[in-house]
């Protein structure tokens, strides 16, 4: 994947931490949607994804994001994000997502709130 | 104490998938020459990546580079960014953008300038039919 984006994927008993490292773009945010929609596909409506190695999203990145909480809303299901840097935190609730998804400072506070 | 020349800076970049990278990168070296605060640095880095993106979408000129231009000011870091392509209109690109890519209450797309005036003190845009210039300003003691 360009940029050494990588996106690891931990299935857990009724959730899924997916961690993204890199440059979130439009197609590393492509990757991501993917690995998220096979998780739901696998029959999983609760995931994290953990941004603590990705510093720099742009705002396509971001729409993809937004796609995947669209589709978990259409599930009923539940997303939320943590270890984002504080100018994330910002875009984000700009942008709207922190009225769709939760946004939570580490993982386990993240999956505690799943 | 470096001269005026030398505390400028410029960027040549042609419009290949993730060159934004080569500008953010550039702009973050610079800012952390100035002894920015990381926070700043990131917000630099955030709307210099929108502004390339636009260029690369908008301008319609992918066989023309975007020019990026970094001064490095006492107290503030300016950046000019400009594309050769077709312009637009201030006023259209941002009616057409809210009303074209509002989804279930979460707009995906049409953010470019509002990230970019969010994250900078100062942004001015001049676009005719022969290029956009989009001139921004991160002071290092910034409002924002």
């Amino acid at each position: 994947m360009a940029n050494g984006f990588n996106v690891d994927v931990h299935t857990e008993d009724g959730y899924v931490v997916i961690q993204t490292a890199g440059y979130l773009n439009d197609p590393t945010g492509e990757a991501l949607a993917e690995a998220a929609k096979e998780v739901m596909a696998d029959g999983y409506n609760k995931i994290v994804i953990d941004l603590e190695k990705t510093r720099l999203i742009n705002s396509i990145g971001i729409s993809i994001l937004i796609e995947i909480i669209e589709l978990l809303e259409e599930q009923g299901g539940v997303l939320n994000f943590c270890n984002l840097t504080p100018v994330q935190d910002r875009i984000f609730k700009m942008m709207g997502l922190a009225q769709h998804a939760g946004i939570f400072p580490d993982q386990d506070s993240a999956i505690a709130n799943l | 104490m470096l001269d005026l020349a030398e505390r400028e800076v410029i960027l040549i970049i042609p419009m290949y998938p993730n060159m934004e990278l080569a500008a953010a990168q550039t702009a973050s070296i610079l800012a952390e020459i100035m002894n920015f605060e990381e926070n700043h640095i990131d917000e630099i880095q955030f709307a210099v990546i929108e502004t390339c993106i636009n260029a690369f979408e908008h301008s319609k000129r992918k066989d023309k580079p975007v020019v990026i231009k970094f001064i490095m000011k006492d107290d503030a870091l300016e950046l000019k960014i400009t594309d050769c392509g077709v312009g637009f209109r201030l006023d259209q690109v941002k009616s057409s953008d809210r009303d074209g890519a509002v989804s279930k209450g979460l707009r995906k797309r049409g953010w470019g300038l509002e990230i970019i005036r969010h994250m900078m003190d100062e942004v001015n845009v001049e676009s005719s039919d022969k290029g956009t210039t989009i001139t921004m300003t991160k002071k290092k003691v910034s409002s924002k």
